[in-house]
């Protein structure tokens, strides 16, 4: 388990403190893979290396395990480091040594013996599906290849936790996908907690089980992905999930009410629910907008509609009784 | 250069120096330049690690004092004209040879003058080590002596290369001044009878010959870095 306690972190600059992280509480349970996301500079990146103390925080604990991670000397540090390991946005491959020699590197420090860690490293090659490539050198290499030779190298000294920074955020979607996939099977495998950083909902969407959003250095919104992208309460939690932006439609026009509509996991996405109000109850309503997503195969997210003000009551009466529906007005000066 | 250069008798003598001492020449200052060298990189490679690791922020910092005095005791040395230099050192070169002149006893300046060189070319081929591969090396629980030798070094061995390469065709320039001071080799030869003697024939022959080694030392230098380089396709 990971724990985050009241962390903080300011960094002092010729300008003046900066707070990269205010009062960040979070629990990461072990076997999780847990997203990190947020807008740049959000202190997504700070966050993740307060974890193996690439950065120190200013004031507030972390604990790894049974580990309070600040408490532990330069020596035990490096030792606990072997098991919370981390791949990177470029990689951060040795670029002088072969592949094979690469997923050796971290044994080489562990001091295991180089005929052991040549036999374990090819084997990790295996895992990562690369195999052929034990005798190549990065250069040679595809951004998406090299990844795979960085976690293989991630996972040379059997860590309980891999940290990921942006770990797919060079790559194609394709390619992301299949790392994605690559980090998902080595979780359920070797039951690895992943900690993942990303400011891409797609990358949350796809592998984590729980998210924690991340805005201005504090964590604005956490717990189950559905439950956050279904119904992002957060002003950067409607940041990501509506990256267009979804006040940005028609100004209210007169004698109009305006109805929000969240799909909270519901079945209706198959319904013809706008139209069907109109056959059933005669309310004619104008969409101003709409954003839905699917997760698990039920679908989130929301529908701006502005009906006639004497017909609002019905419409409210009419979507109330629908399931998975959340319907609220919208007051015009709200906006 | 006076038009009597090529006279059958200036020929002809120039030719016999070339017989009987050029090939000793050729020797001396080889083997002076690559001993210069090999010392200077035995004192300036750590220095240069120091340089880049002990700042503040680096893999080993260092207090600050202490970096401060080896920028100054480097910057300090490397301001010194070297022909100056070769005679401000005459009693550490006694201590070290037992004399201050001759071929050997000019290796002593040669060294002090190029370390602190070497220490800067170091620096500069370490600061250019993609601080995010550190970072990494870092993550994995490396010591700052494993990022040091396993990393840093090893990274850089291309820019190294390419700067040893810098070191010794400067050290062959300087190792010809040291004529002056009795030191042996093609700057003997060229100031001797060049300079002394208005044997501009034989001095020619010799600065043809320093220009050749310079030319053969680049070459395999650049080479070697090319070759030694797996960030090349």
């Amino acid at each position: 388990m990971i724990q985050l306690i009241d962390l903080n972190k300011t960094f002092k600059t010729a300008d003046g403190n900066v707070e990269a992280l205010k009062d960040i509480n979070l629990t990461i349970e072990d076997g999780d893979i847990f997203g990190i996301i947020g807008m740049s500079g959000a202190g997504k990146s700070t966050l993740v290396r307060c974890i193996n103390m690439l950065e120190r925080p200013s004031s507030g604990k972390v604990i790894v395990g049974s580990d309070d991670m600040a408490a532990l000397s330069p020596a035990e540090l490096r030792r606990k480091r072997r098991s919370i390991t981390m791949i990177f946005q470029q990689f951060n491959l040795l670029m002088q040594r072969n592949c094979l020699k690469n997923v050796c590197f971290p044994m080489e420090l562990e001091g295991i013996p180089k005929k052991e860690a040549r036999r374990k490293a090819a084997e990790l090659l295996e895992l990562v599906g690369l195999p052929d490539k034990a005798l190549s050198y990065p250069a040679q290499l595809s951004g998406g290849q090299q990844q795979r030779i960085a976690i293989a190298r991630a996972l040379a000294t059997n860590p309980e936790v891999l940290l990921c920074d942006e770990a797919t955020s060079a790559l194609d979607p394709n390619t992301t996908h299949s790392i994605l996939e690559l980090i998902k099977d080595i979780n359920k495998k070797l039951g690895i907690t992943v900690v993942v950083i990303t400011h891409q909902m797609s990358v949350v969407e796809d592998i984590c089980k729980n998210v924690a959003i991340l805005d201005e250095g504090r964590v604005v919104e956490s717990g189950k992905v559905a439950d956050i992208f279904g119904n992002p309460r957060s002003d950067a939690a409607k940041r990501l999930v509506f990256p267009d932006g979804e006040e940005t439609i028609l100004p209210p026009g007169e004698g109009e009410t305006r109805l929000k509509i969240l799909f909270n996991g519901s079945a209706t996405a198959d319904k013809p629910l706008i139209a069907s109000m109109a056959a059933t109850q005669g309310v004619m309503a104008k969409i101003l907008g709409a954003s839905t997503r699917s997760f698990n195969e039920q679908a989130f997210g929301e529908m701006l509609i502005s009906v006639p003000d004497d017909q609002a009551q019905t419409a409210l009466g009419y979507l109330r009784s629908e399931k998975g529906i959340i319907v609220e007005e919208v007051k015009n000066d709200a906006r | 250069m006076p038009g009597n250069m090529f006279t059958p008798e200036a020929v002809k003598e120039a030719l016999e120096i070339f017989k009987t001492q050029i090939p000793l020449a050729i020797w001396e200052t080889f083997y002076v330049t690559v001993l210069s060298t090999a010392f200077a990189i035995i004192l300036g490679l750590p220095l240069g690690v120091l340089l880049v690791v002990g700042e503040k922020g680096g893999v080993l910092p260092l207090p600050k004092g202490a970096m401060h005095a080896l920028n100054v005791i480097i910057n300090l040395l490397r301001s010194i004209p070297f022909l100056i230099l070769m005679i401000m050192v005459f009693p550490l070169t006694r201590v070290i040879v037992g004399t201050t002149v001759g071929t050997v006893a000019s290796i002593v300046p040669l060294v002090i003058a190029a370390f602190p060189f070497v220490a800067r070319l170091v620096e500069s081929s370490l600061r250019e080590v993609n601080p995010n591969i550190i970072e990494a090396a870092q993550s994995m629980g490396a010591s700052p002596l494993k990022i040091i030798c396993k990393v840093m070094i090893p990274e850089s061995i291309p820019s190294l290369i390419s700067n040893a390469t810098i070191a010794i065709t400067t050290i062959l320039g300087y190792s010809a001044m040291s004529g002056i001071i009795g030191g042996g080799g093609l700057g003997k030869i060229a100031i001797n009878y060049g300079y002394y003697r208005y044997k501009f024939l034989v001095m020619l022959i010799a600065v043809i010959l320093l220009i050749i080694m310079v030319q053969v030392f680049q070459s395999i230098g650049t080479k070697a870095a090319v070759k030694s380089d797996k960030r090349l396709k």
